[in-house]
């Protein structure tokens, strides 16, 4: 027991040292964008202990929207934070900074988890709650070393592995004339592959996720379903031993988050029985939350006539297809 | 943020520690260099001190090294990211340091050859793997 507490002292000590840099990245940042008057410090202490209560389960017909409302109130209460810690900040500065500042959370979050459990163990003298942390510790640390990458990344505005698919969105929609649709999304009316292609992707370069849900459901009904079939476009994470960057192909709503844009892309899928085709970038986690890498950078060609194969397949000449690249799209104009 | 730059050891390695550490180290090299100086005159007591002197150098060094091997655990390197931009009118490219500010497909300063605009292609960053061993699965 004694060699796992000291395992776990080991690692609470990175994680300590790694959540103070993400908080004095978090501090610097708001100095250096925001510009506000006043010391932000203590309002960013403040903000790293948000917390977000989801919806009681217990009845769970329309839990979906329950979800939805709570994650709508905790974006505009962010959002508003964000304004008053740095008031000098234009939108896609904020947007980064909201990333900044909820990587800088979440790193405060595993570090209180973990020192919760080392000094419980050691309280008790309970081999099993020491034993619980030590067994998922490799896990955790990475996870944490992931976030403490990600707030340079946010910090910069540099675009990140979750990006992905919006990279590819954003390569497809280049050099075409692009409208705002749902919130925080943009799509562009492409010709592809004598198919007319509604690219969609949330709108860009500012630390965002929009929401694809709303802005797929609207496209299916401005073209009263009339549509032959969705492409979506994802990281996914990958296993142990697979490429970084290998691409992977099949079907079903590729989206990842809470599942309220899983669902709502379902919905409208079911209501028009409209196919749906999936294509997935593979990444370990830390490469998804970190500043890109050349693998998966390159990797978005691949994926690119990945799309077009499956369109070619799947759809004949003059159908109408929509191809929705999702992911964070800080530092992917479009 | 620059936690490659940064210094962890304010944090972790108490001064104290560290001067008994050198206190140590120096005593042990101390008694190393006494004992080769009487080991002609008296070589008993010149190879017990000899011995200390062997040991503590050991332990002391090898409590150094340890500290360091921790300290530069706690380190979280970041590669450095690049701004590839190109001018698709001549394809004349261009890779630099990100910078602040910068985004794949922003229109940036025109090209120097032949004047027309040019955009942010690129941002990545390269990391370099350790040669891997050969695994047959």
């Amino acid at each position: 027991m004694m060699v796992m507490l000291r395992e776990v002292e080991g690692s609470l000590h990175k994680l300590k040292y790694i959540k103070e840099e993400g908080r004095k990245t978090a501090v610097e940042t708001v100095k250096e964008i925001g510009k506000p008057q006043a010391d932000p410090a203590a309002r960013i202490d403040r903000f790293l202990e948000y917390f977000t209560i989801g919806p009681q389960g217990l009845d769970p017909a329309g839990i979906v929207w329950k979800l939805e409302h709570i994650l709508d109130v905790r974006d505009t209460r962010f959002k508003d934070e964000v304004k008053l810690m740095a008031p000098s900040a234009d939108e896609t500065q904020a947007n980064n900074l909201e990333n900044t500042l909820e990587a800088a959370m979440a790193l405060n979050y595993i570090y209180k988890i973990i020192r919760h459990f080392y000094l419980l163990g050691k309280k008790t003298y309970s081999l099993y709650v020491v034993m619980q942390i030590q067994m998922i510790l490799p896990m955790v640390m990475k996870e944490a070393e992931a976030y403490a990458s990600a707030l340079k990344a946010f910090a910069f505005g540099q675009p990140i592995g979750d990006g992905a698919g919006a990279l590819v969105a954003a390569k497809l929609m280049q050099g075409h004339e692009t409208r705002k649709i749902a919130k925080d999304c943009v799509v562009a009316t492409v010709p592809f592959e004598g198919r007319t292609a509604f690219v969609i992707k949330a709108e860009g370069p500012g630390g965002n996720v929009g929401k694809p849900g709303d802005a797929i459901k609207e496209v299916i009904e401005e073209n009263n379903g009339n549509v032959a079939t969705v492409v979506m476009i994802d990281a996914a994470l990958k296993l142990e031993g697979e490429e970084l960057g290998e691409v992977a192909e099949g079907v079903g709503a590729a989206i990842g988050g809470p599942g309220v844009d899983q669902y709502k892309i379902e919905e409208s899928l079911v209501k028009y029985h409209i196919p749906i085709n999936a294509v997935i970038i593979k990444e370990d986690v830390g490469d998804a939350v970190s500043p890109l890498r050349k693998e998966i950078f390159d990797s978005v060609e691949n994926v690119i006539e990945r799309v077009k194969q499956v369109v070619l397949e799947r759809t004949k000449e003059g159908d109408k297809v929509i191809i929705a690249g999702i992911g964070n799209t800080i530092g992917i104009g479009q | 943020m620059t936690m490659e730059n940064s210094s962890p050891q304010r944090s972790r390695v108490s001064p104290s520690a560290l001067m008994v550490l050198f206190m140590m180290l120096v005593l042990s090299l101390a008694a190393l260099l006494y004992g080769v100086w009487i080991i002609d005159s008296y070589p008993d007591l010149a190879y017990i001190i000899l011995l200390f002197g062997f040991l503590g150098t050991a332990m002391a060094a090898y409590t150094l090294v340890q500290m360091r091997r921790r300290l530069s655990k706690l380190k979280i390197v970041i590669s450095p990211v690049t701004t590839t931009i190109e001018c698709k009118k001549c394809g004349f490219k261009n890779v630099r340091e990100f910078q602040r500010g910068d985004y794949i497909f922003k229109a940036v300063e025109p090209c120097q050859k032949c004047n027309d605009k040019m955009l942010i292609t690129a941002v990545y960053r390269e990391v370099k793997e350790k040669e891997k061993a050969s695994f047959p699965y």
